[in-house]
């Protein structure tokens, strides 16, 4: 009976292997593939039970994780959803995240390799990770200037800081509260989403980063910049400014917007064609420049080139083969130039730091779930867009514009206000679109610590359209709640 | 040197008593930092009952060690603190799984149920005084074998009471309960007792004649026609089980115990050879002819298929195991709660969550200790009836734990068995405290330094004469 004992002992030792075996494969090497069916409710419930890190402006929490008692313990909870959502985005159960709640989410979820400390300790005290925070550039002030400016209206606002590319405000309009699609009711969210994505006026759009337009007279900016590169012209150059503009081998006639001629004699200074916002002069000068001087200058400023902020931000488009009449269209920001309002900020911070493009960031500092910085946003350069000097006389410029030119409404007392505005043609029937792109302070010598660029998509809505009336004054209130003492 | 050289003393083995008592206070120590473990996770302080609880096992466990330095001194040292472990870390699940339905009634604003760690600390306590009960009245396992047909009949009653009308009960599809009252029982887990008593007692009796051998096919020695009638009674039994009881766990336990004590009393690997194939045929029967076997079946070979009904359960379980990984959530960090029947049929998927491989293992191990043990003594035993007992119950264990862990992991398709010492249940805890004090017994007879079996060893040397 001995050895028939020892031999079911053989047996049952292969049966103990398999088991073990089999536990192997289902805990070892199958793990995650079963792991992540879409059926398992655990990899939700665990996302869920760790605190996630909050979204920050100074010490205020725009997003912060909230204790509940239901099993998905923690709720996403936005303070002034609909304002910030262009930043913070929105992390749902269902549509996942969005936004900064994306682009930072291995910092907020807590799984940043930064925090390997962090999770080595909570994983001896037995605890849950908690996430780490996020703390943004927004100016709150310039963000409410922005999203108030833009109440009732079809639009975007970005407020860069030309000196370090931080950007201080992100506004869209319409908006959508963030709050109705991170909630724990997923036929809600579903409603919520499915009500957001019917309605005509894409509230969930990031206008201020995916939304490309024509930029309109706003590119004359860069135009005028390539122009000064070019060592052919100065502010007091004679350009050509006649009433109407044959192009050549084309039936196409351009109008300037009053109707009559830029000067005297079908001729004016680049600094009145600016202020005035000349259209047949900048088409002559885009023209004389030639197209790829014209691409190259926009290139510099940033068009053709993909932002990550780190939320992903639409490529500013400069159109890649034209002949003479495309050309003199584009050198007016028609044609198939297309810019987010994110862009356009850039050209005039650009000018208002001697030049220099700064890489923008929406991220100021990165920290640890107990709130001790781990990284700090460093400002980088992206490029020189035009000569120190150059910059001075294209800033002064602007400012003309906005003391005696078509951009008198973004005008501050005490501060000087560089700006230009723009009306970019879009389909026949559809009304165009108001830009700004402004920049103060503008006084020679000293460098800037605020652009903004508003545009209102069709007008913003509204009939008579220009971007005096409409855009400036919204980049005036941006501008003053940023240089508010 | 001298010629009055001192008597060599009589040789004693040492018992080692103490040995079992340090592993027992390992055992308590383990299940203690881990019941705190899972108060500290989900309230984040000790509950309330932890304390009472704790120490009430303490009380189990050193009671029963009492009992065994007197009633079975020389028993094995290894098979209690073991069985003990298993049996606290049973506990510690089921009270982490209370915490959570606790939590789940909060958030509904229900009245959280009272937690059934209670009740499966009474059946414990139970089981513990059974064990004791047996220790004290069988003073020699032997006595049993008087009992065979008495423990055959008790058995087979048993089998069949959830069949008797009134009494029975039918729960998540299979008939093996019996309900008096609020109290419900499955007699199956006390039948698998009584019909190991009964095999080891009738193949005691038959050995020699089943032993015997006609016919020789491909090299397979086989028995005579007439010596098959038991096998293929049990066989029937085994299917009777199936058909009216629905009960694929059970029935696939009992043929497997027979067949194999078949092989351990004959020693003709002819009897494995029949028994696989009348296992192979009734296993084709059933899948063609029932309802119930083909849709385990089916859910065995693809759980995600039909998820969210049939393949519910054991979907569930296969994420909570793939979700522990290698080294688990961490007891009271995982979900087990999601999974039906977490505490009972799937505790072991509770437990390879949040203990993780890693856990499973060691739990794996302690059963084949156990399992081990129960071999070590039937091999030591010098009683044919007492070795045919201790490999009967060590393989009950042993098939056991293999069906219900290889079910769950989805090694074998999913059958209800009750996961030995671990899984809610009174009946279960009840019949393996049972078990555990038969092992105990045979062992302790087996190891007692008592001269008339040194005389009955020396006897088998001599020549019979007739």
């Amino acid at each position: 009976m001995i050895r028939s004992i020892r031999r079911l002992a053989v047996v049952m030792s292969i049966l103990l292997l398999a088991l073990m075996a089999n536990a192997t494969y289902l805990q070892y090497f199958a793990a995650s593939s079963i792991r992540n069916r879409p059926a398992n409710t655990r990899v939700l419930l665990e996302e869920y039970s760790r605190e996630r890190g909050p979204i920050l402006l100074g010490s205020t929490a725009i997003a912060q994780s909230v204790r509940t008692p239901d099993q998905l313990k923690y709720l996403r909870s936005y303070s002034d959803g609909a304002m910030y959502a262009p930043a913070t985005g929105y992390y749902s159960l269902v549509y996942g995240a969005t936004g900064i709640e994306r682009a930072e989410n291995t910092v907020l979820s807590g799984s940043d390799d930064r925090f390997f400390v962090d999770r080595l300790q909570h994983l001896f005290a037995g605890r849950g990770v908690k996430g780490g925070a996020v703390r943004l550039t927004l100016n709150p002030a310039a963000q409410k200037a922005a999203y108030d400016g833009l109440a009732g209206r079809t639009g975007a606002v970005v407020a860069i800081d030309p000196r370090t590319g931080a950007i201080l405000a992100l506004a869209s309009s319409p908006s959508f509260d963030t709050n109705l699609l991170s909630s724990h009711k997923p036929a809600e969210i579903r409603a919520a989403y499915a009500a957001l994505s019917a309605d005509p006026k894409q509230p969930m759009l990031n206008r201020p980063l995916v939304m490309t337009l024509p930029p309109g007279s706003t590119f004359k900016l860069v135009t005028a910049a390539a122009a000064l590169e070019s060592g052919r012209y100065t502010a007091t150059t004679q350009v050509p400014g006649p009433k109407e503009l044959k192009l050549p081998s084309s039936t196409k006639v351009l109008h300037n917007w009053s109707g009559t001629a830029c000067g005297p004699n079908d001729k004016t200074t680049l600094e009145n064609a600016l202020a005035i916002s000349c259209n047949t002069a900048f088409a002559s000068i885009g023209m004389d420049l030639g197209a790829d001087v014209l691409r190259q200058q926009a290139q510099k400023f940033g068009f053709d080139t993909n932002f990550d902020i780190p939320l992903h931000a639409a490529k500013s488009r400069f159109p890649d083969i034209m002949d003479e009449p495309q050309t003199a269209m584009a050198a007016i920001g028609q044609y198939d130039v297309s810019a987010t309002a994110l862009q356009m900020a850039m050209v005039g911070a650009a000018i208002g730091n001697h030049g220099q493009v700064m890489y923008p960031y929406l991220v100021s500092q990165v920290l640890s779930p107990e709130l001790t910085p781990l990284d700090t946003a460093q400002p980088t350069v992206f490029s020189q867009a035009l000569s120190p000097a150059n910059a001075e006389t294209l800033l002064s410029m602007m400012v003309t514009v906005v003391d005696r030119g078509t951009g008198s409404n973004a005008q501050i007392p005490g501060v000087v206000v560089g700006g230009k505005t723009g009306t970019a043609q879009t389909a026949p029937g559809l009304p165009p679109h108001a830009w700004f792109v402004s920049v103060a302070p503008a006084a020679p010598g000293g460098t800037s610590s605020v652009a903004v660029a508003v545009v209102l998509q069709n007008g913003g809505g509204a009939a008579e359209v220009s971007g005096n009336k409409l855009a400036a004054p919204i980049a005036r209130a941006v501008m003053q709640a940023v240089l508010a003492p | 040197m001298s010629a009055t050289a001192a008597v060599m003393p009589r040789y004693r083995q040492p018992t080692r008593r103490n040995t079992e008592l340090a592993l027992i206070l390992l055992a308590l120590a383990v299940c203690g930092f881990g019941y705190a473990q899972c108060d500290l996770a989900v309230l984040g302080s000790l509950a309330s009952n932890t304390i009472p609880v704790m120490s009430a096992i303490a009380a189990i466990a050193l009671v029963a060690h009492l009992a065994i330095r007197i009633l079975a001194p020389n028993a094995d040292v290894v098979l209690v603190p073991v069985a003990l472990s298993i049996n606290m870390i049973g506990l510690t699940m089921i009270h982490r799984l209370d915490l959570a339905e606790a939590q789940r009634a909060a958030r509904n604003g229900t009245t959280p149920p009272s937690p059934d760690v209670y009740s499966q600390l009474t059946w414990t306590a139970l089981g513990v005084i059974l064990f004791i009960a047996i220790l004290f009245f069988v003073r020699d396992h032997r006595i049993l074998q008087r009992y065979t047909f008495t423990a055959m009949l008790i058995g087979l009653l048993l089998l069949l009471l959830p069949l008797v009308p009134g009494i029975g009960a039918t729960i998540n599809g299979a008939t093996l309960w019996v309900r008096i009252g609020r109290l419900s029982f499955q007699p199956g887990e006390i039948a698998k007792i009584m019909l190991t008593i009964f095999f080891a007692g009738y193949l005691t009796q038959t050995r020699d004649s089943l032993a015997l051998v006609r016919t020789k096919v491909l090299g397979v020695e086989f028995p005579r026609g007439r010596d098959l009638g038991p096998l293929l009674v049990a066989w029937f039994i085994s299917l009777a089980v199936l058909v009216f009881e629905r009960d694929l766990g059970t029935s696939l336990l009992f043929f497997g115990l027979f067949v194999a004590l078949l092989y351990v009393a004959t020693q003709r690997r002819s009897w494995l050879v029949m028994g696989a194939v009348l296992f192979l045929t009734g296993a084709v029967f059933s899948y063609l002819a029932f309802g119930h076997v083909r849709l385990r079946v089916n859910v065995w070979l693809d759980p995600f298929g039909d998820e969210a009904n049939t393949g519910y359960q054991i979907a569930q379980g296969l994420y909570g195991f793939a979700s522990g990984g290698m080294f688990g959530s961490g007891l009271g960090q995982g979900y087990p709660q999601l999974v039906p029947y977490a505490k009972s049929d799937f505790i072991i998927a509770s437990l390879g969550e949040e203990l993780g491989m890693i856990g499973l293992f060691a739990i794996l191990t302690m059963y084949a200790i156990i399992v081990e043990r129960g071999l070590r003594t039937a091999v030591a035993c010098r009683d044919v009836f007492g070795t045919l007992l201790a490999s009967g119950l060590a393989i009950v264990m042993a098939l056991q734990v293999f069906i219900v862990v290889g079910g769950v992991t989805r090694l074998i398709p999913l059958t209800g068995l009750t996961t030995p010492f671990l899984a809610q249940g009174g009946s279960s805890l009840i019949s393996n405290w049972i078990a555990v004090a038969l092992i105990m017994r045979i062992s302790d007879t087996t190891r007692r330094p008592e001269p008339e079996v040194v005389a009955l060893e020396d006897a088998m040397t001599q020549v019979m004469s007739r």
